[in-house]
């Protein structure tokens, strides 16, 4: 395995070192596969190494790192999930639907060592490639689960299993699960969250879909913070949106913590927004109705 | 008139079973999620419903055929769909709590829901044909026209649910939408009387 690694490595930096000479490192493939949902390619380029579900859409990076630095986050939208630690500082128990390169619950596990962790992910190859690409390690209280979001959280709630906060990273922009993105599933979702517990979604910020998926969240939650930049994260706390006053002070007991993912209070704070920017009585998404797919392409 | 009426019922029902096997994927979704391995189990149980539904529909022709009895199992198949809308979601929790494993909770849930409705549905198309056949050496000719009419509406069905009907309505709404039409199909077909009867 090691040996096989290296290999690719070294073929990677010949290649990198030969186009280079021409300018800009070109885009090196290391791996692709079909699963049973798509194509996942990890590719290298400028120091990065990407997960992609399209080999040749920029837009289709799942998950990137740094070669050079694992704890420095590459995506905007992974650091503006981890503001939901200004929220709920001191997670114990918490559930990512979603695992991609696995960067999210990677970063929680270096930052809280102690945190309990299950991630649910229902592509087995994405699982596969997080481990040996992304340096993602399960360890004795990092469990993956791969079965569907939506069904591990029913059986969940089932069992009564509760989680301190709960990270849903399970859309992209070429495909949203409908299932996951209904009243009835964030119903289920609060019915596993502790009574103070966190929610953060990461979800859209353009077309159609932002006003209904706002309504459908506040159908459920109430109010919550919007963070805003390309992507659109939703902060929810179950026992009452924090003032940005405590918000602050929570965010200055984390900031160093946060330091190495590159995250920091200063670009995060002024994105917070409890702001109700969507049209009164937009349509909620539901079981029964959840065109989610074909609202985020109007 | 009567062949309009037969051609009618025909493709209204290819474009019924479509619409429901679309929305079944749907319906199942929420309690087995929406892998490849749930579309497996909704479509092996409509091909399987359809396959016994040729067979009866095809014996029960050689017994005194009418438009009459056409019409009836129109109008059942969409009667047999109704307990999907009114009692489909505690069904599927109840399969969701006894089967763990999705692709086997799938399979169940779609043969409890869409068995009966699909069979009803698969008997129409032999059964048309035999009201449609009058001299041995047009069968086939006759027998081409019935599926094309058939296959061109389960199209329809497709297209028009997956496109458009899902985005403005719910599905219990589509659901009972298309049950009304298939039941004033019917009563149009168990009506008729053909003018030159004596």
């Amino acid at each position: 395995m090691r040996s096989n690694h290296l290999h690719v490595l070294l073929i990677a930096a010949t290649l990198g070192a030969l186009l280079g000479a021409r300018g800009a490192l070109s885009e090196v493939v290391l791996h692709t596969e079909k699963s049973l949902y798509r194509n996942v390619t990890v590719t290298e380029q400028d120091g990065e190494r990407c997960m992609k579900f399209s080999r040749f859409y920029q837009g289709s990076r799942q998950s990137c790192i740094f070669l050079n630095d694992r704890s420095k986050l590459v995506f905007a939208y992974t650091k503006m999930m981890l503001a939901s630690l200004y929220l709920t500082p001191n997670p114990k128990r918490v559930l990512v639907i979603g695992l991609g390169g696995g960067t999210l619950p990677g970063a929680l596990q270096r930052l809280y060592p102690d945190i309990d962790m299950d991630v649910v992910e229902v592509d087995a190859a994405v699982i596969r490639v997080a481990q040996k690409y992304f340096d993602f390690r399960p360890g004795p209280n990092v469990h993956v689960i791969e079965e569907d979001g939506r069904v591990f959280v029913k059986r969940a709630g089932r069992s009564g299993t509760k989680y301190d906060l709960v990270l849903l990273d399970a859309f992209d922009h070429e495909y949203i699960p409908e299932h996951m993105l209904t009243r009835e599933f964030l119903q289920e979702v609060k019915a596993v969250m502790q009574p103070d517990g966190v929610l953060a979604a990461n979800t859209f910020s353009n077309s159609r879909l932002y006003a209904h998926e706002s309504a459908t969240y506040e159908a459920v939650f109430g109010r919550f913070y919007n963070l805003k930049d390309a992507n659109r994260v939703i902060l929810v706390k179950l026992d009452g949106l924090p003032s940005q006053g405590i918000v602050t002070s929570n965010a200055s007991s984390v900031d160093n913590r946060l330091a190495v993912t590159g995250t920091t209070a200063e670009w995060l704070l002024p994105m917070f927004s409890s702001a109700r920017d969507w049209p009164a009585g937009t349509r909620v998404l539901t079981d029964q109705y959840s065109p989610a797919n074909l609202l985020n392409v109007q | 008139m009567f062949r309009f009426l037969v051609f009618a019922i025909a493709g209204w029902s290819g474009f019924f079973v479509m619409a429901i096997e679309l929305l079944s994927g749907r319906i199942l979704a929420p309690n087995f999620g929406s892998s490849i391995y749930v579309w497996g189990g909704v479509i092996t149980i409509f091909m399987l419903a359809l396959s016994i539904g040729y067979l009866l529909g095809g014996r029960l022709s050689t017994r005194a055929p009418s438009l009459r009895k056409l019409a009836v199992m129109l109008g059942l198949a969409a009667l047999a769909t109704l307990p999907v809308a009114i009692a489909g979601d505690s069904a599927l929790d109840r399969i969701f709590e006894l089967v763990r494993d999705p692709r086997y909770g799938s399979l169940l849930s779609s043969t409890l829901l869409f068995f009966v409705p699909t069979v009803v549905s698969g008997m129409v198309s032999p059964y048309a044909v035999r009201l449609l056949v009058q001299e041995t050496r047009l069968s086939g000719r006759n027998a081409g026209q019935l599926y094309f009419v058939s296959t061109f509406g389960s199209a329809a069905g497709t297209i028009s649910t997956a496109f458009y009907l899902v985005l403005y309505l719910e599905i219990n709404q589509i659901i009972w939408t298309l049950a009304v039409i298939s039941a004033i199909l019917a009563a149009i077909g168990i009506g008729w009387k053909p003018r030159s009867a004596f």
